[in-house]
């Protein structure tokens, strides 16, 4: 019954997505495919930290790496499919290499987190000291904290460029495509050992599951994921700095999927699209720090509603509409 | 006895720092049996467990399983050929249900459309039909370990080893348990770690002692009840505690 729920649900988004430029100002379609771009980048550390309690707190590493790719993909070889599988597999790559050293050797959750952020920030600093003429790959000049600006947007195979509603509909089908192939695959065998190992790794172990090697495969997706939402990100503002690896970019990750509900899918994708909302509206004026909000925010659902929006959401859901299921649970037990 | 030698320990024995937690145990267990483990605590019973379920590398010896050596495996692949655990500490997947906590020790081979049967069955024999959909982390002491026997029945190992699978349990739960460990033997060879007298004598099989890393007899109940050494290290003392 959910499941039929959630497929309409996921249908009317979607549909409604594709409606949406005709029915609004371009201005309005941009701004709004930043938003569902960020949506798919937290999409993937809801799947890899929320999912798969990997926690990782330098997400940013692989969404700059795919927009980096990207950028110089395109410059060299065109702004076509190459281009964006580039993209894809350069952060996928390196998220293996980087979960191969800590899921084999076995290093605490802690140090996830602290190596992933560390590598985010020295990835920044690569990208910022590579300001000199020298630092070109093929026909792209990488710029140093300057970045990359005039990226080819992608084309269509007949060569003309995505135009602003088409890389809107793009991006919205693509989040809402992995958002079901995440949903999907959760519900399957090898997706409820991602759970398991999330609830406790040490039982996963003792009954035959490799547990490194699925972390590995999570992380390397989660990496993928989030490197083609660089890859639209680079798309979308025809331009790259090294701000995308900055410790605030991966910080925003972690409030989104902390405030959305981290243990859901949903829960990140509407936080992430809730706090950019206000983020622009705090934006707009100002007598307001946006940070300060920001670091407010969380430290209100940290403490208060520390399950997150979603949960939230259900819960009063539930009150409202008691479900059949729980109730006859308890009956039985009464 | 029973079918051939299944599990095979060496001369095992592990180390940390200055206390050895296992000496150097020689230990059979063949095709079919059932093993009683009786120490002290601290006797080294649990280590012995971890050695042979490769959450430990012993410091000397080897276990040999069905002819290969497992010296050099990890404890997934140890669980893959055939050794289940059931730890001393229930440890499950707190906020899965309690049949996916048993769908989940299904083993690869099993094809997919067996599994809710398989399940289905072991829910039957834990008599947790009722609280299949509860998460396990609402589930009583005594609940939460069936549910881990209940793993070791759905994954049907070659060779079971239940740490203390009855601790904490009144009289009534543990005769339930004694059943479901007489379940696990019709397709498991099972080593049973256990202080309570009564509950060994309920099991009544072949009983292996273990004293400060070492095994110090081994024979049926009666005849370990009646060794000397038995009673003064442990027996004895247990007897007159339990009470
Ligand atoms: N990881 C460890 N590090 C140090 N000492 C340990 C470790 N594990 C067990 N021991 C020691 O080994 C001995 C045997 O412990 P254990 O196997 O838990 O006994 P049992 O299960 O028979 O009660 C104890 O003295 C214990 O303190
Ligand atoms: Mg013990």
């Amino acid at each position: 019954m959910s499941r039929i729920l959630q497929t309409l649900a996921l249908l009317v988004v979607l549909a409604g997505g594709m409606a949406l430029p005709n029915l609004v100002e371009l201005y309005t379609v941009y701004e709004v495919t930043v938003y569902v771009v960020m949506a798919l980048l937290a999409l993937s550390l809801a799947f890899i930290w929320g999912k798969g309690g990997i926690m990782c707190l330098g997400q940013a590493s692989f969404f700059g790496l795919g927009a980096y790719a990207y950028a110089i993909a395109a410059l060299n070889f065109g702004p076509g499919l190459l281009a964006v599988a580039i993209a894809i597999s350069v952060p996928t790559l390196f998220a293996a290499i980087l979960g191969y050293f800590m899921f084999y050797g076995r290093i605490s959750d802690i140090y996830v987190g602290v190596i992933t952020l560390a590598v985010s920030l020295i990835l920044m600093n690569l990208v910022n000291s590579t300001s000199g003429p020298q630092y070109r790959i093929g026909a792209a000049q990488l710029g140093g904290f300057n970045g990359i600006t005039g990226i080819p947007t992608l084309a269509w195979p007949n060569g003309t460029p995505l135009d602003p509603a088409a890389l809107f509909r793009l991006s919205l089908t693509l989040l809402v495509g992995c958002f079901a192939a995440i949903s999907l695959y959760l519900r399957s065998r090898a997706g409820k050992v991602v759970i398991a190992i999330r609830e406790n790794e040490y039982r996963a172990e003792l009954l035959g599951y490799n547990v490194a090697l699925s972390k590995l495969v999570t992380f390397s997706a989660g990496g993928a994921l989030a490197g083609l939402a660089g890859c639209l990100f680079a798309n979308w503002g025809a331009f790259v700095s090294p701000t995308v690896f900055a410790l605030v970019q991966s910080a925003q990750i972690i409030i989104w999927v902390i405030v959305g509900g981290r243990g859901t899918l949903i829960g990140p994708i509407l936080g992430c699209i809730a706090l950019q909302w206000a983020t622009t509206q705090l934006g707009t004026q100002q007598t307001i720090q946006v940070n300060l909000v920001l670091g407010l925010v969380l430290t209100f659902f940290v403490l208060v509603v520390p399950a997150g929006i979603a949960p939230l959401l259900a819960k009063c859901a539930r009150a409202v509409t008691p479900s059949r299921s729980r109730i006859t649970a308890k009956e039985k037990q009464a | 006895m029973n079918g051939e030698v299944i599990l095979k320990a060496e001369g095992l024995g592990i180390s940390f720092g200055g206390v050895h937690a296992v000496k150097a145990v020689d230990f059979e267990l063949r095709a079919g049996e059932l093993r009683c483990l009786i120490g002290p605590n601290g006797a080294g019973k649990t280590t012995f467990f971890r050695l042979l379920s490769g959450q430990h590398k012993p410091t000397r010896g080897t276990v040999t399983f069905k002819g290969q050596t497992l010296t050099s495996l990890l404890p997934y692949q140890i669980s893959r050929l055939g050794i289940g655990i059931k730890t001393q500490v229930p440890s499950l997947f707190e906020d899965m249900t309690v049949a996916e906590n048993l769908e989940l020790a299904v083993p690869h081979g099993v094809h997919a459309r067996d599994i809710p049967h398989r399940v289905a069955e072991v829910l039957e024999r834990i008599g947790l039909a009722d609280l299949r959909d509860r998460p396990c982390a609402e589930l009583a002491h005594g609940q939460r370990q069936w549910v881990e026997l209940g793993q070791i029945l759905a994954s049907r190992p070659a060779v079971a080893l239940l740490d203390e699978p009855a601790a904490g349990m009144t009289h009534i739960e543990s005769v339930k348990t004694v059943e479901i460990i007489r379940d696990i033997t019709r397709y498991s060879a099972v080593i049973v770690v256990e202080h309570d007298m009564d509950f060994i004598r309920m099991i009544g099989d072949r009983v292996t002692v273990f004293e400060q890393g070492e095994v110090i007899a081994e024979g049926s109940f009666q005849q370990v009840a009646q060794d000397p050494q038995v009673r003064a290290a442990y027996l004895g003392r247990k007897e007159t505690t339990d009470a």
